[in-house]
């Protein structure tokens, strides 16, 4: 790794070059290294550490971007515990979250199956399987205000057609959640490509010697493909976990939080109270909550399922 | 789920099923295969079939699949409604220059954290995987201070400046995986040759990493392009708005109709899709790269 440099450069008759070309072949990588990874750290204290600084200082704040703000102790703090819109949003980000991530994980690592099949022209099954992930988050929410609307929208066509009743998928606060949910399931494309990379990287030898074991179809399942496939399954389901807690723009767009707060996801709240309450000093205490539910949740994953996941070479 | 027998190769499977079950779950799969493509598939026909009907036609139950009359003025009437001429060369210019942050930055510090030795690198690699994990809603208020202090608010400034620090964890974790893979040996033949490491970097990893330099690139675009969040809280003037919001604001306006929010919808989506067909083996090879195989 050493660098052997024949003739004398313009450059190296320079008094940093002779002093960095003096230093030991330790220092110089040294040098080197955090050199190439200087925007990186530059723009960790830059876009992490400093917000988080400004933010825990606007803890104790009243600001509402217009007049100064000013201190007010741990005013923002107790109003955690009286703020039953709150509470609410909580219920409704932590319920999102249950009932979403596992019908995601599963119905992912399903069509992630479906698409690993030997069938002629799996590549356009690939591609079509994929383009809901890509649609821009804009349209899709108009889209499924469409698809939703109790009147003239496609989903009520096939429910009334099927005999059941005209569901107010929008209007009731009992359905908007499962309209979310199905929305949300009908985007699962990226978990859906990392499954069927595991997929595709598990060595075929090991069905092979499952079949002269005479294993059957549920056998290679429970006993070969989720086992090897569980570092992916975990990981998409801290990914799927994580992207629950962050609904933002389907809630505004197609339900505004509404009926009754029961599509006010905590993020949305977040960005309310802050650009449209003004109450940035209370805002930023909710993102510290969210920073703090988030990552307790984690570790609590990381506790229970990450210990069980079972990884071909330990350390790699 | 029991389909899954065996990784698909390049080859079609011709083989006559063994047995009865085998000939049902093979049956089963292409009949799911066709059953859920429709399902992923039928949105969209609907957005853009809703989105070539006339006010009359689009409340109208039961509804036509085929629009009668088709009226494409829907697509004229509603990018003319707002300034789409103009939203749409401002989200070119921040997509854009979010790429051009992206390839030189990430690609730089990886080429640091694949390549060098030295002390602290696994400290530094660690935050990097930490920040890939932590939300931008938990940002969203402080980095809103940080711009409105810098003055930056209503300007480009906020979407495009962080993205040429760093360029994200997720483009720098990628990059890092990628450069991995390329013999250090033409490295070293290089710095036998006198290169510096800026040139080895420069002259020799970036032309080799183009297929995952092209994957960074379209991940960029892309969300730059659907992004919101970011251009609905710094952006004010409306004649600062990107894509996203200016169709955001289309559905705020309570005055503007359903056909021209579909007509909309679909104009801004169908940009995407072309990109995706040019494009799509580089999503695939995105996550392949990444390393997350079993």
């Amino acid at each position: 790794m050493t660098s052997v440099t024949k003739q004398k450069s313009f450059f190296e008759s320079l008094a940093f070059f002779r002093w960095y070309n003096g230093l030991s072949l330790k220092r110089r990588r040294m040098i080197l290294g955090y050199m190439f990874i200087m925007p990186f750290i530059l723009g960790f204290i830059f876009w992490f550490l400093i917000p988080a600084v400004v933010a825990a200082n606007l803890t104790l704040q009243k600001w509402n971007l217009i007049t100064p703000p000013r201190y007010v102790g741990f005013e923002n703090f107790e109003s955690l515990f009286s703020d039953e819109i709150l509470g609410q949003s909580l219920k409704v980000t932590f319920l999102f979250s249950a009932i979403s991530v596992p019908l995601g994980l599963a119905f992912a690592f399903f069509l992630a199956s479906l698409i690993n099949s030997k069938v002629r022209g799996i590549a356009i099954f690939r591609t079509i399987y994929f383009l809901p992930s890509i649609v821009p988050a804009v349209a899709n929410a108009i889209l499924w205000a469409w698809l939703f609307n109790t009147e003239f929208g496609l989903i009520n066509f096939f429910v009334r057609a099927l005999g059941g009743p005209k569901i107010a998928w929008l209007q009731d606060p009992n359905w908007v959640m499962f309209a979310f949910v199905i929305l949300t399931i009908w985007g699962v494309g990226n978990s859906m490509i990392i499954f069927l990379a595991g997929l595709q990287g598990i060595p075929e030898i090991y069905y092979e010697a499952a079949d002269i074991d005479g294993a059957g179809r549920w056998a290679k399942l429970w006993y070969i493909t989720l086992p090897v496939m569980s570092p992916v399954i975990f990981f998409n389901l801290v990914i799927g976990f994580i992207n629950s807690f962050q609904v933002f723009v389907s809630a505004l767009l197609i339900t505004n939080g509404g009926p009754q707060n029961s599509t006010l996801f905590l993020v949305l709240y977040i960005y309310r109270t802050a650009f449209q309450s003004g109450k940035m000093g209370y805002a930023a205490v909710l993102s510290w909550l969210l920073f703090f539910i988030l990552m307790g949740m984690s570790l609590l994953v990381f506790r229970y399922i990450g210990s069980r996941v079972y990884y071909e070479n330990p350390g790699d | 789920m029991g389909f899954v027998d065996a990784p698909a190769g390049a080859y079609v499977d011709k083989t006559p099923p063994k047995t009865r079950t085998d000939a049902i779950f093979k049956y089963l799969n292409i009949f799911l295969l066709w059953f859920f493509a429709i399902v992923m598939i039928l949105p969209f026909l609907w957005l853009v079939s809703s989105s070539l009907k006339t006010q009359n036609a689009i409340f109208q139950y039961p509804p036509d699949f085929i629009p009668n009359p088709m009226v494409p003025e829907n697509y004229i009437n509603a990018l003319t409604y707002k300034p789409f001429g103009q939203y749409f060369l401002n989200t070119i210019f921040v997509a854009g220059m979010n790429v051009l942050a992206v390839v030189l930055s990430s690609s730089f510090c990886a080429y640091g954290f694949a390549r060098i030795r030295f002390p602290g690198r696994d400290f530094w690699f660690g935050i990097v995987l930490a920040t890939l994990f932590l939300p931008y809603a938990i940002l969203l208020v402080p980095s809103f201070i940080i711009f409105t202090r810098l003055g930056w608010v209503d300007t480009f400034l906020p979407l495009v400046v962080p993205q040429f620090f760093g360029g994200g964890a997720f483009n720098i974790f990628l990059m890092r995986q990628f450069f991995r893979t390329i013999p250090e040996e033409i490295a070293d033949a290089a710095r036998i040759d006198g290169c510096s490491e800026f040139g080895v970097y420069w002259r020799i990893m970036m032309p080799l990493s183009k297929p995952a330099l092209i994957t960074i690139s379209i991940f960029t675009f892309l969300f730059a392009w659907n992004d919101l969040i970011g251009p609905l809280t710094y952006l004010r003037s409306p004649e600062n708005f990107t894509i996203a919001v200016g169709l955001a604001s289309f559905r705020s306006q309570t005055d503007i109709s359903w056909d021209l929010q579909l007509a909309a919808s679909s104009a801004v989506t169908v940009p995407v899709i072309i990109l995706f067909f040019l494009a799509q083996r580089y999503f695939i090879q995105g996550v392949v790269m990444t390393g997350l195989k079993g």
